[in-house]
This record gives structure tokens, C-alpha cells and sequence, in this order.
């Protein structure tokens, strides 16, 4: 027994090392380093401790900013990316043929680099000197005006980032929903069915109650991502995301750290925290809430 | 008679409406399928045109009639996309197979061995899934800073040889192995780490793809700690490589240059995706959580 005992560490070994090396220990730093009042890095000195960081995050025009940008991007793509996969999914799951060749197009955002297809929708959506682009010309065809929607008005920045938002995620919002949908028991349907129960009533009284968990999973895991949002924000604006006016938290938080701007770690920690404070509480919020309307069978 | 008519009226009406809604349902899933699809199709139909072609259309092609490599070559040569390609596949493999090692033994040790502290350190453990990585990468960028592993491949595999959710999903499935095999083995003499490796693994070897594709993909598309970590463009992944292209790269904008190595990036996933299409999708839909 003693000897069993030694082994079961012996084999956690690597895995809790590495854990305390690159987690536990850098957990307890990110706190200490967000009290530390300039704290530098070279020297690896600090002044005094408090809540300073903190106060100056909150003030920061562009951390004011980054809040708000990333507000925007998870108050509309977060719902709109779930009702179009809900939409598409009931679509899918209702029709046979074809349904492999769809599903496996429709997952082919996942497994591709956001960065390398971020320029794409870049090109697509910029206007230049040479030409206004693909998506201008097709606004100009309905008659519309052309606008840059790379480095013109806030408006249009933040529509292509939604647009480019939703199409990476929706990819596993469509797996899970599809997945979803054709496990729900067809008995259930065909009861239904006997009684005449009409289609829009189908619907509501009985596919959403029994894909419900899935669609409160994916919202819950959608808003945690949107509001970790940055690399799809890089992809479209570039590593300058404060001159853009489309930077995100996370974004705030490594410009803090590294880059031009960056070389203030507690400043950094002091938004990373808040960051994650508001992530835990929105996560709450959507538990809270989603215990009371969801049916688990 | 007249009652019959309405009947067939009915049933007539009923499938009229039936096949409407079939027509609709297929026009919206193509629909998607065109936006998903189309940025695909513009990157390899720009990055066949040449410069000069690409550049003197003020409104863009559809298609193109004299379709050219130059700008693959151009993509290979004018910035070092091999040097990134190579980069990319050095650190994805080894990230993949440490990470391998190190969950197969946790979870082994999780799901088969007995020791004190066992289900405190498993609790602790899954505890720390909630820990998002914006909250440790801070410390881990001084770590090793301080460590003076900053462009190199050790700094750039360490953080991520580890994943709690892995080894969870991996002892949930190394539990299910009867426990009459553990018991068959000992009395044969096998040693742990052998019964580990001839009769653990060859069984769960389905959750074991389905981890490392995840790891895969995730790998070759990281892009912000090999940002933090990487100043130095021999020691660039593909993700900062194309940032690197976009922001200084081929001189002036050679828009089908950037395409081209845009294509080049994105083709092995999707050739991988193709190949194992159920395993990776069955996958994703348990251990993915990206969206």
C-alpha cells in the first residue's frame, strides 16, 4: 500500500508540476501583481500597494472603450448567432438528403485559422484606392453607398466584426443544436402529430423543451467566448486595435503587457481581473436563469 | 362526391404547403452554405490571379481566365512561410505529444491507483477549469521572460502541455475499463505502467484521437501566447507569420501573395478535417468548446 501510495503521485507528478508552474502560482501572482502600485519590470520594483491599478483601468478612455466594444459584440452576436443556428439546425435536422455534404461545409470555420481567414473577410470588406471591394460592390449594385468598412465609420467596423464573429462560431453552435434536435424521441412528434397539433405548437411545446439544456449550454459557453473575443478582432484590424477603436478587454489586457503600449503587468492584472469578475457574474446570471427554464429529462 | 373533393383539395393544399417548406428549407441551408463557403472561394480565386491582373480591377472578378502559381512561389520565397509552416508543425506535435504523457499518466492515476489526497487533488483539479487563461498568461509572459526562454520552442510548448479538461474526459473513460482486467493483470505480474500502455490505452484509443485532434487544431491555430512569446520571425507560427505578411510583408500590398499563403495555411486542417470528418465533429461536439 505504501508503495501504491507513491505511485499514484509519481504518475500526477508532471501533470501537477506543470498545473503549478503555468496555473496555480501564476493565479496567485495575477492578484498580487494587480495591488502593486508601478510596478516595473525590469527592475522588478513596486511603490506601495492598493486598490491604484484598479482606479486607473476604470478611467482609461481606452479601457472605457474596450468595455463597450466588447458589450456590443456579445449583446448581438451571442442571440443572433444562436437564432440563426437554431434556424439553420431545424432546417437541417428536417431534411435527409444532402444533410451530410451541409453539415460538413457548415463546420469548415472551425477548423480553420481565424487570422488566415480574417484577411479574407478583410479584403472582402475593405475599399481602397484601387477598388471599393467585393461587399461595396454589391451595396452599390442595390443602389447603396460604398463605405469602408475596415477603417470607416464605428458602425460598419462593428458590423463586420459581428458578421466575421458570428461565422466562426457557428460552426459548433450547429453541431451541438443538430445533435440536439434529432435525438429528441420521435414518439414525441408523432403523438403530437395524432392529436394535430400544429407546427408552430410542435415547436415550442415540445423541440424547445427537449433541446433546451443544449441551447442554455450554448449560450452560456457563447457568452463566455464573446466576451473573450480578441484574435477575430486582430484578424480584420490588425495588432493596433486601440487605433482601430475596436480593441476588446482581452485585447486592453496583452497591449497592457506587451506590444508598443505594453510593460504594465499590474495594469494588465488589475483588467484581467475585472474581466473575469464580470464574466463570472454574467455566467451566474445565465445559470440562475437557466435552472429555472430548462427541462432535463 | 363534393366531400371527397375537399378532402383531395386538403390533402392537396397540405402537400403543396409541405413541399414550400421543403423549398425553403433548402434555399436557406444554401444560403449559409454560400457565406461559409464564399470567403474560401475568394482566397483561392484571388490567390491564382496575378498582380497585375488582381490590381487593375476596380471591380472584382468572379473568376479569372489566366489562373498563375507565381504568387505560391512568391509566398515561399518573399517571406519565410516554410520557416512558419515548419515552425507550426514542430510546436504542434510536440505540444500534442508531451501533453499526451502527461494526461494519460494523471488520469491513470485518477481513474486505477489508490492514494490519499487522491479525490482532494482530483476535486482541486477540476476546480481549476474555471481558471480562464487571460488570468494566468500575465505571470506565465514573466515566467518565462525571467526564464529567458522567450523565443524559443520550450517557451512556446511549456504553458500548454497541460489540460485539466483532458484529463478529466480521458479518466471518466479510463473508469469504464472493468476493473476484472486491472485485477487479471496483476495476478499475472504486468506492472502498472505496462498494463497502462497494453491494455489502457489500445482501449480507449478512441478518446485518445478525439483529444489529440482537438490539441491539434487548437495548435496550429494559436496565435496570442506564441504572439506574446515570439519577437523574433524565425521562431513565428503560422498565425503570427500571417500577421507578419499582412503588416510588413511583399512590400506593397500583394494582395494575391497574402491569398496564397492564406490557402497555404488553411489547407492542411481542412485536408485533416475532410480525412477524419465523423472523429473530429464527434469530438467537437464533446470536448469543443470554441463559439
Amino acid at each position: 500500500m505504501e508503495k501504491n501510495k507513491l505511485k499514484g503521485w509519481l504518475y500526477l507528478l508532471p501533470a501537477i508540476l506543470f498545473l503549478g508552474c503555468f496555473m496555480v502560482y501564476p493565479l496567485i501572482d495575477v492578484f498580487v501583481y494587480s495591488f502593486e502600485e508601478s510596478y516595473n519590470f525590469a527592475s522588478q520594483t513596486y511603490q506601495g500597494t492598493g486598490g491604484f491599478n484598479f482606479a486607473y483601468v476604470l478611467h482609461d478612455t481606452y479601457f472605457l472603450q474596450a468595455v463597450k466594444n466588447t458589450f456590443l459584440m456579445v449583446i448581438i452576436t451571442v442571440p443572433l448567432s444562436t437564432g440563426i443556428a437554431l434556424l439553420i439546425s431545424v432546417g437541417l435536422s428536417s431534411i435527409k438528403p444532402l444533410r451530410r455534404l451541409f453539415q460538413t461545409v457548415y463546420f469548415l470555420p472551425y477548423v480553420t485559422n481565424t487570422l488566415a481567414v480574417g484577411l479574407v473577410f478583410m479584403i472582402l470588406f475593405k475599399k481602397t484606392e484601387y477598388t471599393d471591394g467585393l461587399v461595396n460592390l454589391l451595396i452599390h449594385w442595390f443602389g447603396g453607398e460604398s463605405v469602408d468598412f475596415i477603417s470607416g465609420p464605428y458602425w460598419a467596423k462593428m458590423f463586420v466584426m459581428c458578421f466575421y464573429i458570428i461565422w466562426v462560431v457557428m460552426p459548433f453552435k450547429i453541431l451541438l443544436l443538430t445533435s440536439a434536435l434529432l435525438s429528441v424521441d420521435q414518439s414525441y412528434y408523432n403523438a403530437a402529430k395524432v392529436d394535430g397539433t400544429s407546427g408552430a405548437r410542435i415547436f415550442r411545446k415540445i423541440t424547445l423543451p427537449m433541446i433546451s439544456p443544449t441551447i442554455f449550454y450554448l449560450v452560456i459557453t457563447g457568452f463566455i467566448g464573446a466576451f473573450k473575443e480578441y484574435s477575430d478582432a486582430v484578424a480584420l484590424f490588425g495588432t493596433n486595435l486601440n487605433a482601430a477603436g475596436m480593441n476588446t478587454i482581452v485585447g486592453y489586457v496583452y497591449d497592457m503587457l506587451y506590444g508598443d503600449s505594453g510593460g504594465y503587468p499590474s495594469y494588465a492584472s488589475a483588467a484581467a481581473i475585472i474581466l473575469f469578475v464580470i464574466v463570472l457574474t454574467i455566467t451566474c446570471i445565465n445559470l440562475l436563469i437557466s435552472s429555472k427554464h430548462t427541462t432535463y429529462n | 362526391m363534393a366531400k371527397t373533393d375537399t378532402y383531395q383539395e386538403i390533402e392537396r393544399t397540405a402537400a403543396r404547403r409541405k413541399k414550400g417548406m421543403r423549398t425553403t428549407t433548402y434555399i436557406l441551408l444554401t444560403l449559409w452554405a454560400l457565406i461559409v463557403l464564399f470567403p474560401f472561394y475568394w482566397m483561392l480565386l484571388t490567390s491564382i490571379k496575378s498582380y497585375g491582373a488582381y490590381n487593375s480591377e476596380y471591380i472584382p472578378q468572379f473568376i479569372t481566365l489566366s489562373p498563375t502559381l507565381q504568387n505560391y512561389a512568391d509566398a515561399f520565397s518573399a517571406v519565410p512561410l516554410g520557416r512558419y509552416l515548419l515552425n507550426t508543425f514542430i510546436f504542434t506535435v510536440a505540444t500534442t505529444a508531451i501533453m499526451m504523457v502527461v494526461i494519460t499518466l494523471a488520469a491513470f492515476a485518477f481513474a486505477r491507483l489508490n492514494f490519499r489526497g487522491k479525490n482532494l487533488v482530483f476535486t482541486l483539479f477540476l476546480a481549476l477549469m474555471m481558471i480562464p487563461n487571460e488570468l494566468v498568461i500575465i505571470t506565465n509572459f514573466a515566467t518565462i521572460t525571467n526564464m529567458n526562454m522567450r523565443n524559443s520552442f520550450l517557451g512556446l510548448i511549456l504553458p500548454s502541455v497541460t489540460s485539466v479538461f483532458y484529463i478529466y474526459l480521458l479518466k471518466e473513460n479510463f473508469a469504464q475499463v472493468p476493473d476484472s482486467l486491472y485485477y487479471a493483470a496483476k495476478v499475472d505480474g504486468t506492472s502498472d505502467l505496462k498494463y497502462l500502455c497494453k491494455v489502457m490505452v489500445p482501449i480507449c484509443r478512441p478518446t485518445l484521437i478525439t483529444i489529440v485532434i482537438l490539441k491539434v487544431i487548437e495548435c496550429w491555430n494559436s496565435y496570442v501566447w506564441p504572439r506574446l512569446i515570439t519577437d523574433d520571425e524565425r521562431y513565428f507560427l503560422v498565425s503570427n507569420g500571417i500577421q507578419e505578411i499582412r503588416e510588413n510583408g511583399f512590400g506593397r500590398e500583394n494582395i494575391p501573395a497574402m491569398m496564397a499563403a492564406v490557402v497555404v495555411i488553411s489547407l492542411p486542417l481542412i485536408v485533416l478535417f475532410l480525412i477524419f470528418r465523423e472523429k473530429i465533429m464527434a469530438g467537437v461536439s464533446r470536448g469543443g468548446t470554441k463559439g
